[in-house]
């Protein structure tokens, strides 16, 4: 197949100056080199909010530990979630969404490259401002540095009077600029999907990657604007004097609230559908079998997009607001629970009776579905509003949303870069040293997080910089940073495969996995201009059809 | 690999998706919506909680004239685009440039209004939530204007230049599309802030 690929005259990389090949990375419009770019940035970020989650550990290992002090602790939460969630899992969805949608669909870029790059660099430099608040955050004031009025900062204190100084400001500006590139990505990503398909791709053959791409970028575009309007009520606030969020003027700071929350919890559901997205694109490939249910995957796509929009308030039980809104959120968030639960049973389903090959991407994915399921079960029990009023703000809470994000959205991500490094780079991600991150990952996850929801349910709060011995926390407490480092020990495996592996791994070839989507059908890496000319299918898995010319998928379509 | 799937099918498919210009604004449009729609629910949620004076009743009058000046602006850049479709150029620039002069005429009226708000009335964005939501909601409106004219008059210029015919007009149509969103808002706007707001 690659026999007619377009042989392009490149000077040789070895004779290049190093600053040419820079400033080709810097100024490129290609949407694998922008995907690529986000995924590093993503990386480089997840080591940074890695550190700040492991100074908290050790800050907590014993009661009455001084290694940070109470100010520390408070920008280490702060900037840990904000970093984990803005700068880390926000940038790597898109570049794996940048990296491979034009690739599944048929087309050789983005709609827009040009505001692809535009919006890679607004995050980029929301990262940049973000940390440059360590620096500048003093301002004239000499009050702070870092922000530390935690991800949500809840008025009044993020407002002047108790956020002196910059560091609110950075944090501001920071989630404001990366916002505005992510809504410049996901209208990237929306219109690549609508517009750029090629011939017979049919929004019913479509990949579900890219239909779940698809729907998190429409939720991206509902979810992150009022965030950034929000944002700008509060610069307002803080800059020209303004009344949004102060209550001494008849202000509100509730209203902030439903505003943040507007945006937090469909942001949830922006990060885990992509995620689901990757489980439905291995699951298959490595049963070898068609996904179960494909017309109800992307019905139940919809519809979780569609009820997360109006579950934002369990969020807000504990600051009491009337029966009628509590009932409203606790019924809308136990409904998203039924087309999350069909998810699971498809892909329950595909794996049914198919021969399952378990490579280091399918470990991961079934970690992922099995501790997802988890994390399902006690986001049910916190939807229930009396149960949220005895156990919200507490670890409890904390130990259910890392159960989602890292035993759900970050095994899926570990799952998708083991099936797609060798696609990106072109070569395989060593399969020993994945296993080992695979069992040392999971082994640490459980121990942190499993245990960790023992001492939320004994009545620890979160965002406690120390805590009284004697309360039934101390062991727990020190278990749960002993599996921090696990973690911390089994990503340091990854990341040593991926550098080992780019220089000394076994080379791909173009579809290692015997895959059935069309990003498997050119070279690994993929040439510049992805399709030497732009492919027909006829069938929701063209490479089947291509490797089974006698039993093609389109005869049942 | 010209293609990639056998069979193919046997005639030969015929294949138009839409314009991606135009999915890419209605998607801005969503997005501008949904930033609207918090500062629209800022707005009402604060309406009469304002602890002091002035309240909207006393000093806000109806922008009737300036109103009409905007909304008839959307039927000019209507039928600009249409004649540049038919390759009427001279007419196009001529409805392009109408639009242009309505659009600042709008802009011409909120500053007015916002001069004898500040002057004669003391009404600033840090007097009361009144001053804080008003100025912050027709401000952002105003701001979207603003960004319109700015974009229209680059087409001007380039039209000007005899730079745009009928092969720009799929484009023209998807600024005329931002155009129309910034004149639904006003709608919305006036009514939140002239009718329902007193």
């Amino acid at each position: 197949m690659s026999s007619d690929a377009i042989a392009i005259p490149t000077a040789e990389a070895a004779g290049r100056p190093w600053v040419a090949t820079l400033h080709e990375w810097v100024t490129t419009v290609d949407h694998k080199r922008l995907g690529v770019l986000y995924i590093l940035y993503a990386l480089f970020f997840l080591v940074i909010g890695g550190i700040e989650a492991t100074i908290m550990r050790i800050q907590l290992m014993h009661p009455h530990n001084d290694f940070v002090s109470p100010q520390v602790f408070n920008r280490m939460f702060t900037m840990h979630g904000t970093t984990m969630i803005f700068f880390v899992a926000m940038p790597i969805m898109f570049g794996f969404a940048n990296y491979l949608v034009p690739l599944m669909i048929g087309a050789r870029d983005m709609a827009f490259p040009r505001l692809n790059a535009f919006s890679f660099w607004l995050t980029a430099f929301g990262g940049i401002l973000l940390y440059f608040s360590f620096l500048g955050g003093n301002g004239l004031y000499g009050a702070g540095n870092a922000p530390d009025v935690g991800w949500w900062a809840y008025a009044p204190l993020a407002s002047r009077a108790f956020s002196p100084g910059h560091s609110s400001d950075y944090w501001t500006i920071a989630v404001l600029a990366s916002g505005f590139g992510s809504i410049g990505t996901a209208i990237n990503i929306i219109a690549t999907i609508v517009s750029m398909r090629c011939p017979g791709m049919t929004l019913s053959r479509m990949p579900l990657l890219a239909w779940m791409n698809l729907v998190m970028s429409g939720m991206v575009l509902l979810a992150i604007s009022p965030l950034s309007a929000a944002q700008i009520m509060l610069l307002v606030d803080r800059y020209l004097g303004g009344h949004f969020f102060d209550t001494q003027a008849g202000g509100s700071a509730t209203l902030w609230m439903h505003f943040f929350w507007i945006f937090g919890h469909p942001e949830v559901y922006v990060l885990i559908i992509p995620c689901f997205a990757f489980a439905s694109e291995i699951i298959p490939v490595f049963s070898r079998k068609p996904i179960f249910g494909y017309p109800v995957m992307v019905g139940a796509t919809v519809c979780i997009a569609f009820v997360s929009m109006s579950v934002w308030a369990h969020h807000m039980f504990t600051i009491g607001m009337n029966s009628y809104a509590n009932s409203f959120f606790t019924i809308t968030t136990m409904a998203v629970g039924v087309p999350t639960g069909i998810k699971i049973f498809n892909w329950l389903g595909t794996m049914w009776g198919g021969k399952i090959q378990f490579r280091t991407p399918m470990l991961f994915c079934i970690g992922f579905l099995f501790q997802f399921l988890i994390a399902g079960l006690t986001g049910i029990m916190l939807a229930s509003s009396p149960f949220d009023w005895q156990l919200g703000g507490s670890y409890f809470v904390v130990a259910h949303f890392h159960y989602v994000i890292v035993g759900g959205i970050l095994f899926a991500l570990f799952g998708a870069f083991y099936y797609w490094y060798p696609k990106i780079t072109g070569r395989m991600l060593h399969e020993g040293l994945g296993k080992l991150h695979f069992w040392l990952f999971l082994i640490g996850f459980h121990l942190t997080f499993d245990l960790m929801h023992i001492p939320g349910l004994l009545g620890m709060p979160r965002r406690i910089y120390t805590y009284e011995p004697g309360r039934g926390w101390d062991t727990l407490n020190f278990l749960v940073t002993i599996g921090a480092f696990v973690q911390g020990i089994a990503t340091l495996v990854f990341v040593a495969n991926l550098v080992i592996s780019y220089f000394k791994g076994a080379k791909a070839g173009n579809d290692p996995w015997d895959a059935w989507t069309l990003e498997w059908s050119v070279s690994s890496p993929p040439p510049d201009y992805n399709f030497a000319s732009i492919p027909a299918v006829s069938s929701r898995r063209p490479l089947w059809d291509l490797k089974h010319p006698e039993d093609p998928d389109s005869h049942y379509e | 690999m010209s293609t990639i799937a056998t069979p193919l099918p046997e005639t030969p498919l015929a294949w138009k998706l839409l314009y991606r210009g135009k999915v890419g604004m209605a998607c801005l449009i969503i997005a501008e919506s949904a930033i609207f729609t918090i500062f629209v629910v800022a707005y009402l949620y604060y309406a009469g909680k304002s602890l002091s004076g002035p309240t909207p009743r006393e000093v806000l009058e109806t922008p009737i004239f300036y109103t009409v000046c905007l909304l008839s602006s959307s039927l000019t850049i209507h039928f600009a685009g249409k004649l540049l479709e038919r390759g009427r150029r001279g007419a196009f620039l001529a409805l392009w440039l109408l639009t242009i002069i309505l659009g600042v005429l709008f802009l011409y009226g909120t500053g007015q209004e916002w001069l004898r708000l500040i002057y004669q009335h003391g009404l600033t964005i840090s007097t009361n939530l009144f001053g804080t939501t008003y100025y912050s909601l027709v401000g952002l409106h105003a701001f979207h204007v603003t960004a319109g004219l700015t974009m229209l008059s680059i087409v001007l210029l380039f039209g000007l230049a005899g730079r745009v015919g009928p092969e720009q007009s799929a484009r023209v149509e998807v600024l005329s599309l931002y155009w129309h969103f910034v004149d639904v808002v006003w709608v919305v706007v006036f009514t939140v802030v002239y009718v329902l707001g007193r």
